[in-house]
């Protein structure tokens, strides 16, 4: 099918219902509201009928690619398989309670997020976590907060936060939104931060590291205890940034490596659908000295009740509204009980023997910058290729794959950035890994076919560039 | 185009003078390695620079780049028609690419820079 | 394991592949003496059967639905038609990352264009964006962007913006070189003190944030806040909570917000136990170089047909790193598109018919509560769908515990919000109520003596 779909808008025809609902008991004649104050009709607003509802959105669906659909090695998006027992339970109608109901009605709620909490100072050995946070970046300004916090409350404010260049792409503006300053810390050149040079970057200005691990080559920064020694002596933090946990959870816990602050991603390590973009959690976990920074509110148990901190002067305040995005939380929860002590080491295991697979599998044929041992994802370059990392990319599409992580991070020539993860069968690598040779072979006898590639998408390469000048940001009737 | 009374920096700014009224723009080099341009943030009338601020910058679909003014001197006229045609600068880079002018304080500032003949080795120097 | 695709003969040929012996040699960059903890901590994994049997319990232990529930607050509950959860778990739609790739992500690329066109629609405004994370974060936002905008450094807050609206805002703004001052509202009319408006605004401020209908639940005199922040060039900022109220009031763009801000919730999103959300902004075009998160916009593929792509990326934190418009990388884009199924199931007609019926059930309370001796209505002029009572002769603990006793949840105490309203809850009808569950609920109120 890959219908493309005319706009929602288009297909609206005058007086078509697509809602079903019990007309008001009650006469217009109750509302007191000044005419004024009250709106027109919604001018071009949709009247469609129920079945070209669900026509529109099941097409819609099909233009997509999926993890339902298909191998999806985005590097350092964990593009796992998502449970569908989990979306069950979280569709459960009981959880959706109101989030101001008195908390002897919702106790199921707050034991799931005082269980999960635990789970996570189990795997991750920091002293506690808030779960409010909504996605990996909201996670990291609220880690930022608290370590602003701390250092002011004791009387030694720092204005800098140093982030390797090798480091997620959303670190420099949440330290930013935090009030700091960021500075780049080279990596080695074998992919990770060396002593001498944060010696070289470290002053008594600098509040803490924000240190991606492992980082975005893929690579362990095993001098992590070091690191944080030095940090620590010099009156900094260590923070990390936890989203590529699925490379060692049931490995090692960042708490045991001197970690302060960490923040998860509960939409990539922990199963959660990414629906489009989000919604995601990002949980923030600290060591024992932090634990009155989290924000409010706190869930916590004590002997067989319920508590919620909704006030702390050391707390850092509320970054979001309610207990964050709990129905995400259920859905983590369910993953982390479904695997259990069992199988929590065989995530990292798998995920890692998966991409060192696929790097020694591509190797002969691709540009590997960094020859360092390299865990749940590898990067290689487009350097020395007649075509360019796009167009490999592009190419995929053909295959029914949905490319690697492109031109990230940047200190690789064309990066693209393969993460197969631990959901995926050695048949389904051995058909992506097939795919990029005979990419590869193709571009060598036919550079102009692989540059235009895709060929079978419902759509071709579209035009960023005419989208970027020409802006088209909502549907208007003109445009018909 | 005749480039003679053009001077370049290293940063690939092009000035041209008239007076004591430079004309500002980015090079040929620099308009090709930077790729299609979407947008341009220009400075505003009347704001004054020292010789090496970021004043303006570009934009294309994936990437941002400053502008530094290699004048000092105060703003006295922007290319308005990039607001709509950015893409002239991708275009004409020497002509309706301009990007803003500025009334110099100091001539000085102009002989420190390069010439054409000498941008054109540094250019080599660096591919 | 049912997740774990790999059989025991594939991990011994991948590490024979790979020349190792233990899959342990991988993970030899660990510091070895942190390495392979002992797990004996955590539990043991269940089977899908026992998961079930787990998560059922839970539930039990929710007792909120045996109950007739009039909280509201920031968190409403309404109708969502089965079409919306029948088409929001399609697994094409709820397992795609973000749409890098357009070409295979045109299906989530045009539900969020047209969600950005409905915002559009409903709010009046030029723009809208592909979504924030909810409402409170979203006045964020909201306050930061009008300050990016305007290169000014002081907001004016108003007192009945919701509460955790107001927190959240400060946690956002405390490190930065921003101030913020309150606005106090008139205890007698719920509305922001105009008089006091005028008094602190000037050409300092870069804009005022407020919300209508309020936290109180009253209707906000917008086109003249908007009036007095322009004659001082500052922004007026609206913030909606119930973003029902959009199809029933006037659009903030009729009476000259410059940016709207808010929680979509109400859009066919369970409330959750407050999440997952939807934030929302809306913005005078002026504003979209500054605009937080992203923002799909329509093109051309080479063949000329008409395609969806992410565009005016440079303002976001991959590119312009700390100089971005905002941190928000994921967002909520699945709940974006949850609203625009909803919205498009409820159409001109049903949006409008049911966004009434909030009003009209409001309305109807308004009139009967009045009879009651035991209860007053606070504000009894230009509510939506929430309105404070205040309760005499009775401590609100108790009267509250009186209606538990009844099977309601009778509304918010606000003395957890503001001190002086020690006496006051705040009540919430939606279409979700019937005529009966409304009597009921007055029924009980004056069963109480």
């Amino acid at each position: 099918m890959n219908k493309l779909q005319k706009p929602i808008f288009e297909k609206s025809r005058k007086g078509k219902i697509g809602y079903s609902f019990s007309p008001t008991e009650f006469s217009d004649d109750l509302i007191t509201i000044d005419k004024k104050k009250l709106r027109e009709e919604i001018k071009d607003f949709p009247q469609v009928s129920e079945v070209e509802i669900v026509r529109h959105y099941t097409n819609l669906a099909q233009l997509n690619h999926s993890v339902d659909s298909g191998f999806y090695p985005l590097g350092s998006c964990t593009m796992k398989y998502n449970p569908k027992i989990n979306e069950k339970i979280a569709n459960f109608e009981e959880f959706s309670t109101h989030p101001y109901s008195p908390h002897k009605f919702v106790e199921g709620n707050l034991e799931i997020i005082t269980t999960f909490e635990e789970w996570l100072k189990k795997i991750t050995a920091m002293a506690a976590f808030t779960l409010t946070p909504s996605a990996g970046a909201h996670g990291e300004i609220t880690g930022m907060m608290i370590i602003k916090k701390y250092l002011s409350s004791k009387g030694d404010p720092r204005k800098i936060i140093l982030i390797p260049d090798s480091a997620h792409g959303t670190n420099p503006a949440s330290a930013h939104f935090a009030g700091y300053e960021t500075k780049e810390i080279p990596s080695n050149e074998d992919g990770i931060i060396e002593i001498e040079t944060l010696k070289e970057y470290l002053n008594k200005d600098v509040a803490a590291l924000m240190m991606t691990n492992p980082n975005t080559l893929g690579i362990f920064e095993k001098n992590i205890c070091k690191t944080s020694e030095i940090l620590h002596k010099n009156g900094s933090l260590l923070y990390m940034d936890g989203a590529n946990m699925n490379a060692f959870m049931g490995i090692v816990r960042p708490g045991d490596l001197g970690v302060d602050v960490m923040h998860l991603n509960l939409h990539k390590t922990f199963s959660t659908p990414h629906g489009g973009g989000g919604p995601g959690s990002g949980p923030v976990g600290v060591a024992p000295y932090l634990v009155e920074l989290l924000p409010v509110p706190y869930v916590y148990k004590k002997g067989n009740n319920y508590f919620i901190k909704y006030h702390g002067e050391k707390s850092i305040g509320r970054i979001k509204n309610f207990y964050g995005n709990f129905l995400v939380i259920v859905r983590a929860l369910a993953y982390l009980m479904s695997i259990g002590k069992e199988y929590i080491r065989k995530v990292a295991e798998d995920a890692v023997l998966n991409a060192n697979y696929i790097r020694k599998s591509l190797e002969p044929l691709l540009e590997l910058p960094y020859k360092s041992k390299t865990l749940h994802e590898v990067i290689f370059s487009d350097k020395n290729l007649n075509v360019t990392t796009l167009d490999i990319a592009k190419s995929l599409l053909d295959y029914g794959i949905h490319p690697f992580t492109i031109y990230f991070p940047t200190i690789v020539h064309g990066a693209m950035m393969i993460e197969p993860t631990e959901t995926e069968s050695k048949e389904t690598i051995d058909e992506f890994i097939d795919a990029m040779k005979k990419i590869l072979e193709k571009a060598k006898t036919d550079p102009e076919y692989i540059k235009n590639t895709p060929y079978t998408t419902p759509v071709s390469r579209l035009d960023e560039v005419l989208a970027a000048r020409k802006h088209v940001l909502k549907w208007e009737k003109s445009s018909e | 185009m005749n480039l003679d009374n053009f001077k370049f920096t290293k940063e690939h700014e092009w000035v041209n003078m008239e007076g004591d009224i430079g004309t500002i723009g980015i090079s040929d080099f620099a308009q090709k390695e930077f790729g299609d341009i979407v947008y341009v943030e220009l400075p505003s009338v009347g704001e004054k620079f020292n010789k090496g601020d970021a004043c303006a910058n570009i934009e294309s679909v994936k990437a941002v780049d400053d502008i530094y003014t290699p004048i000092s001197g105060e703003v006295i006229e922007v290319n308005e028609e990039l607001n709509d045609n950015p893409e002239n600068i991708n275009k004409d880079p020497y002509g309706k690419g301009w990007i803003f002018k500025i009334k110099i304080e100091d001539k000085k500032e102009i002989e420190n820079l390069m010439n054409n003949n000498q941008y054109n080795d540094f250019l080599n120097g660096i591919s | 394991m049912r997740y774990f695709p790999l059989t025991n003969s594939e991990r011994e040929e991948i590490k024979n592949f790979l020349g190792i012996k233990d899959t342990n040699e991988l993970f030899s960059d660990i510091p070895k003496d942190k390495s392979y903890y002992p797990l004996n901590d955590i539990p043991s994994a269940l089977t899908e059967d026992q998961l079930l049997i787990k998560f059922k319990e839970l539930t039990k232990k929710n007792k909120y639905s045996k109950y007739l529930s009039f909280l509201g607050a920031g968190s409403y509950n309404h109708f969502i038609p089965e079409v919306v959860n029948y088409l929001i778990n399609k697994g094409e739609l709820s397992t795609p990352y973000t749409p890098y790739q357009a070409e295979v992500s045109q299906g989530s690329l045009q539900g969020i264009f047209e969600y950005q066109t409905m915002i559009t629609m409903l709010t009046g405004m030029d723009i809208s964006n592909s979504s924030l994370y909810d409402g409170g974060t979203a006045a964020a936002e909201g306050v930061l962007l009008a300050l990016r905008k305007s290169k000014k450094n002081r907001i004016l807050i108003a007192s009945n913006l919701h509460p955790e609206y107001i927190e959240i805002i400060h946690t956002y703004i405390q490190n930065l070189d921003f101030e913020a001052e309150f606005i106090e509202f008139d205890r007698e009319s719920g509305k922001i003190d105009l008089i006091q408006l005028k008094e602190k605004i000037d050409e300092n401020c870069g804009g005022f944030i407020f919300q209508s209908p309020n936290f109180l639940g009253v209707i906000e005199e917008v086109k003249t806040i908007s009036d007095i922040t322009h004659s001082k060039n500052a922004f007026s900022v609206q913030v909606t909570a119930e973003a029902m109220s959009l199809a029933f009031l006037t659009p903030a763009a009729e009476n000259d917000v410059d940016i709207i801000v808010g929680e979509a919730q109400s859009f066919g999103i369970p409330i959750g136990f407050g999440g997952p959300y939807l934030g929302f902004i809306g913005a005078k075009k002026e504003f979209l170089r500054q605009m937080p998160g992203r923002i799909v916009g329509q093109t051309i593929d080479t063949k000329g047909r008409k395609g969806y792509v992410l565009t005016l990326s440079t303002r976001e934190q991959h590119i312009k790193r700390e100089k971005a418009t905002s941190n928000i990388c994921s967002n909520q884009a699945l709940c974006a598109l949850r609203a625009a199924i909803y919205l498009s199931t409820m159409g001109q007609i049903g949006l409008k018919e049911v966004s009434k019926i909030n009003h009209l059930n409001t309305a109807y309370f308004v009139k009967e509560a009045s009879k009651l001796t035991n209860i007053n209505i606070k504000y009894k002029k230009d509510f939506y769908n929430e309105v404070v009572i205040k309760i005499k002769n009775r401590k609100v603990e108790d009267f509250i515990a009186k209606l538990e006793e009844k099977k309601i949840i009778a509304g918010v105490p606000l003395k957890y919000f503001y001190p002086d309203f020690e006496d006051s809850i705040l009540v919430n009808f939606t279409e979700i109520h019937k005529k009966k569950d409304i009597d009921e609920f007055i029924n009980a109120i004056g069963e109480i003596e």
